[in-house]
């Protein structure tokens, strides 16, 4: 069958699609599509519907449905193209991009470059091997969002929530304010992922109780849920016999971890980070299949949307580069990281970049009074201190351009060092 | 009278310790590791402030309607503006910056919507 | 409520459905009764999936017969019906010289059960079959007549045939009492009526000895096994292209690691007796037995790609055969119980069986109107590009992606939900469509196939259930729930 020329396509009208088309476009790229599968743009920002998006990046606090309307304006005033309901089924190492929609049928872009941007999905119960019975009432928080925020309808009264991610402390406050009862808040580990912020004003505010170090070790109901049981855990994780605590309950909303959703870049040949379940990708965001670039949460679960939209500009900008000018020649340095350190993004720097690149990562575990630290070939280039770091918020280090030509050797390491 | 404050300005999370009066007044903060915090534990105590957003049904819309306050209102007040808005049904069409409900429950803060629903 | 059938079959497991589906080839009127709400609610829709070849059983035993007769007639069964069947082969697997007589052993059972191309396999050629193997491995019996479906689906398949073809099936009517009637035939009450019916047949499962025990005086007691297990993501290359059992010893009978027909990756059951025929839970200590045993084949045994734990409930009886036929004492009534491994494998060798009786006692002819099976279409994931194209054209509900994990469309729910025994919960469109079996496990599709469920079968979206009964997967609207809510006190 015909296939269309295009010179980008962008999968994915969340914030990091929209950014990264409006980017491009800007730079003069005016052969573009972005496809979406919802039925309109916007992406998960769409049920976010609380407040404190924007802060970095518009100075002021927009809830979730406000700041992607401003991209989607943006997008419109620009006249890009997005076409939602349109799902993709493959993308080929030659970047070619089969989709499909009820109204358009099968189509098949042949795209000049290729922008990853599929978000991430929720970490479900199986992940978890939670034992117990198989019965209704157990959802992802962000399902549970959905629900609630685009859907009106509530799936439980009696909640409790494991995981103290930020979705799922903004659960416990949209379900409590929307009429339920929200029994507990529950954290394996000895800290929150989630923002001092959401743990004051949607935990404190509303006295959930919040338990670290406890999981839940049963799920009773046959058919509904009925309760659940929470254990504490020790210093392995593993549940502690005679410290049982029972919740009746009718739902267990799960806020475990997000999974960049990377099926199609599989599917292209695309080379994943262990550490990120992300695309491994240059400074330029461009995946290890050329012309194939990723960002946003595709590439890695990022804390912030403020940070999303700029890396995914750059990303934009970056793909327009490459429809304009063809490959950048073969990266020579590359960032691996160290002690403290997951997933450093980009994994692969070119040696004569051009611009300043920032090194983002989540910190192992919580730091206090520590300095992040960059070293090649045994000697310190950068160093930056704080007074915590922690796996909630990504920590980003700026290594200067000029920095780069004369590095001793041609592997970063990035880790995280007590300053004392 | 003491009162134990976890700051929400940056991941540190200090936990601050604010000595109150009899008449409730601030005399001290301590814990703090920055000025911002200090700031911020006596708005937290003298006047807790907050943005609530919740959705509304809306008669013949499958989608609700998202809203938020469109400044902060006292923490107090929220079981009451959650009461008055619980009795809201907007009117489509609605979009994103309409005033729902003016100055509610005289807070000095206006509903208003967050989304478009036409 | 009064009806009447000629047959009164209980039980739309594997083994009913069969039944159901050979009964309606004869000119004879049936009902069936299923307590759950949907087919294949029991053991069917949990257990390993595995169409033995037929070396375990006993020569000369009713599980030997019917195993090896109902695994001839697989391929041709699902090949007409269009369910998945694969006929990957299986290695039974041994460490050391006990374990080799146990494998000579089940060689030569196997031999006499008729089993074709058995051979003990030294570890060199069983670690160039499958690498990922345990290289501590000695031998193997090989048994490449081994098998895997999926048993939902032929049970899916099979009822829907019997449907075309007459067969009515009610769910959620369990039995509570039946009365022997003066004209020889049956009176069963449900929760929901009474049924009137000439000849009566057991397959009720994990329930059939309590139904046999209503029908005959000679009781049986049975003892309810309880399997639990791991599925993993088919995103995950598998490490086995063949079934691996484990050699039975003195440490007991061994998990299995097998590939499903879906490309998943199947880890189980262990084994413990309980009390409870309906308590599918799984517990730590059941799974941790699971993985710990499937090490001893696998040594690299991950479960990162865990999608979902499952439990099933064997019906084991203490005479450890199946008991098939009519039941004793109780003329007219007919029955299959204590159906577990090779269960599967049996089912239409035993439904041919029980069909058969049935009719005998009836003296009904052959039914000479079969309306002719037709299979769902393709799924949409298995189409060729062009096939793709052609289905939107023709239905632009192919179009819409609802479940990305498994690319299940609109089209696929919607036909789902019209077979003639359609699914009527979330659970059964996944089982039928594989909508929400993916590693999200149904966190984005499952709203828009409540969505779909709620239209097509114009119920109220509150009143969607996951499986049935009270598994309601939504308590109220945001309109209502907000004037009654907690806050506001």
């Amino acid at each position: 069958m015909t296939e269309k020329r295009v010179d980008l396509l962008v999968i994915g009208a969340g914030p990091a699609g929209l950014a990264a088309a409006i980017a491009a476009k800007e730079t003069g790229i005016d052969s573009l599509l972005v496809l979406e599968r919802e039925k309109d743009p916007g992406g998960i920002l769409r049920q976010c519907i609380h407040n404190g998006f924007g802060l970095h990046r518009f100075k002021e606090e927009l809830t979730g449905p406000e700041y992607a309307d401003r991209d989607i304006a943006r997008a419109m005033e620009l006249h890009i193209p997005i076409r939602c309901g349109t799902t993709v089924l493959s993308v080929s190492s030659g970047r070619k991009v089969t989709c499909v929609s009820p109204s358009e049928g099968l189509q098949i872009y042949q795209a000049g470059a290729v922008i990853l941007a599929m978000g991430c999905r929720e970490r479900p119960r199986g992940a978890l091997c939670t034992p117990g019975t198989r019965c209704a009432g157990i959802y992802s928080a962000g399902t549970a969002q959905r629900f609630v925020n685009l859907e009106g309808l509530m799936p439980g009264k009696r909640v409790v929530i494991l995981g103290s991610g930020d979705i799922g402390l903004i659960m416990a406050r949209r379900m409590t304010l929307q009429g339920a009862e929200v029994l507990a808040c529950v954290e394996i580990m000895p800290y929150s992922s989630g923002l001092n912020r959401n743990i004051v004003q949607c935990l404190q505010d509303y006295s959930i109780p919040l338990y670290l170090n406890h999981t839940v070790t049963e799920i009773r109901g046959r058919e509904r849920l009925e309760g659940i049981t929470i254990s504490q855990v020790d210093e392995n994780r593993k549940p502690i016999p005679g410290t049982d605590i029972s919740f009746d309950c009718d739902t267990l909303l799960l806020s475990c971890g997000l999974i960049p959703e990377n099926e199609l870049s599989l599917g292209a040949g695309v080379r994943l980070s262990p550490a990120t379940s992300g695309p491994v990708v240059n400074e330029n965001f461009e995946t290890s299949v050329p012309g194939v670039f990723a960002c946003g949460n595709v590439l890695h679960v990022h804390d912030l949307v403020d940070h999303v939209s700029r890396e995914s500009a750059l990303a934009g900008k970056a793909a327009a580069e490459y429809i304009r000018s063809g490959a950048a020649g073969a990266e020579t340095i590359q960032v691996t990281d160290g002690d403290g350190v997951r997933g450093t993004v980009p994994q692969m720097i070119h040696r004569n970049a051009s611009a300043d690149i920032d090194l983002m990562f989540r910190p192992a575990g919580v730091y206090r009074s520590s300095a992040a630290v960059v070293r090649c070939g045994g000697e310190e280039i950068l160093r930056k201190k704080a007074m915590i770091y922690t796996p909630g918020e990504m920590a980003v280090l700026t290594l200067k351009a000029e920095l780069l030509q004369r590095l001793p050797d041609s592997v970063l390491t990035v880790s995280i060092e007590r300053t004392e | 009278m003491e009162k134990v404050i976890t700051c929400i300005n940056c991941p540190v999370g200090c936990r601050m310790t604010v000595m109150l009066s009899d008449a409730g007044d601030v005399l001290s903060v301590s814990g703090n590791t920055c000025p911002r915090g200090d700031k911020y534990a006596r708005q937290e105590c003298m006047l807790p402030l907050r943005v609530i957003t919740a959705v509304l049904p809306v008669p013949g819309s499958p989608t609700p309607l998202s809203v938020k306050t469109a400044s902060p209102v006292p923490k107090d007040a929220i079981p009451e503006v959650m009461r008055e808005l619980s009795r809201v049904r907007p009117v489509l069409p609605v979009h994103a910056g309409d005033v729902i409900v003016k100055n509610i429950l005289d807070t000095g803060a206006d509903i208003v919507a967050t989304r478009s629903l036409l | 409520m009064l009806c009447s059938s000629d047959v009164l079959l209980i039980g739309a497991g594997i083994t009913g459905c069969a039944t159901a589906r050979a009964l309606s080839r004869y000119a004879c009127s049936v009902i069936v009764l299923e307590r759950g709400p949907d087919l294949a609610e029991g053991a069917t829709k949990a257990n390993s999936g595995i169409v033995h070849a037929g070396y375990d059983a006993h020569p000369g035993t009713r599980k030997a017969y019917h195993n090896v007769r109902g695994a001839a007639m697989y391929p041709e069964l699902c090949r007409s019906l269009s369910v998945p069947y694969e006929q990957c082969g299986a290695l039974v697997i041994g460490f050391d010289e006990n374990d080799r007589r146990t494998l000579e052993n089940l060689l030569q059972r196997g031999i006499q059960n008729g089993v074709q191309e058995l051979r003990i396999v030294e570890r060199s050629e069983l670690l160039a079959m499958e690498p990922a193997l345990n290289p501590d491995v000695l031998c193997a019996l090989s048994v490449p007549t081994s098998g895997i479906v999926s048993p939902y689906e032929l049970a899916f398949a099979m009822a829907d045939d019997a449907a075309l073809n007459g067969v009515s099936f009610r769910f959620n009517e369990e039995v509570t009492g039946i009365t022997r009637l003066p004209d020889g035939g049956f009176l069963v009450r449900t929760g929901a009526g009474e049924y009137r019916c000439k000849a009566l047949i057991n397959c009720a499962g994990a329930s059939s000895a309590d139904l046999h025990n209503m029908l005959s005086g000679e009781k049986l007691t049975m003892v309810h096994r309880r399997g639990q297990y791991y599925l993993l993501d088919h995103a995950v290359s598998l490490p086995f292209r063949r079934t691996i059992f484990q050699c039975p010893s003195v440490m007991g009978k061994g998990v299995l690691v097998s590939p499903t027909v879906h490309g998943n990756l199947l880890l189980g059951p262990n084994a413990e007796d309980i009390q409870d025929p309906l308590d599918t839970a799984t517990t730590q200590a059941g799974l941790d037995e699971v993985l710990r045993k499937a090490a001893l084949s696998w040594p690299k045994v991950s479960v990162r790609s865990n999608i979902t734990n499952f439990s099933g409930i064997r019906a084991h009886l203490p005479q450890d055969d199946f008991l098939i036929g009519p039941v004793a004492g109780c003329p007219g009534a007919f029955e299959a119980v204590g159906i577990e491994s090779p269960g599967l494998s049996s089912a239409p060798s035993v439904g041919a069986d029980l069909a058969g009786m049935a009719a005998e006692w009836l003296h009904c002819s052959v039914n000479e109107t079969i309306v002719p099976y037709t299979a769902p279409d393709k799924p949409f994931r298995e189409m060729s590009e062009e096939e793709q194209r052609a289905a939107v054209l023709r239905d632009p509900a192919y179009g819409n992606i609802v479940c990305r994990c498994e690319v299940v469309t609109e089209a696929e729910i919607r036909r789902a939900i019209r077979r003639p025994v359609g699914a009527t919960t979330v659970d059964g469109v996944k089982r039928r469509t594989r909508a929400g079996m993916g590693r999200c496990q149904g966190g984005f599709c499952m709203p828009r196939v409540m969505d779909i469920l709620s239209e097509e079968l114009q119920q109220n979206i509150l009143n969607i259930t996951k499986d049935g009964g009270e598994s309601r997967l939504l308590c109220d609207t945001v309109a209502s729930f907000l004037e009654g809510g907690s806050v506001h006190d």
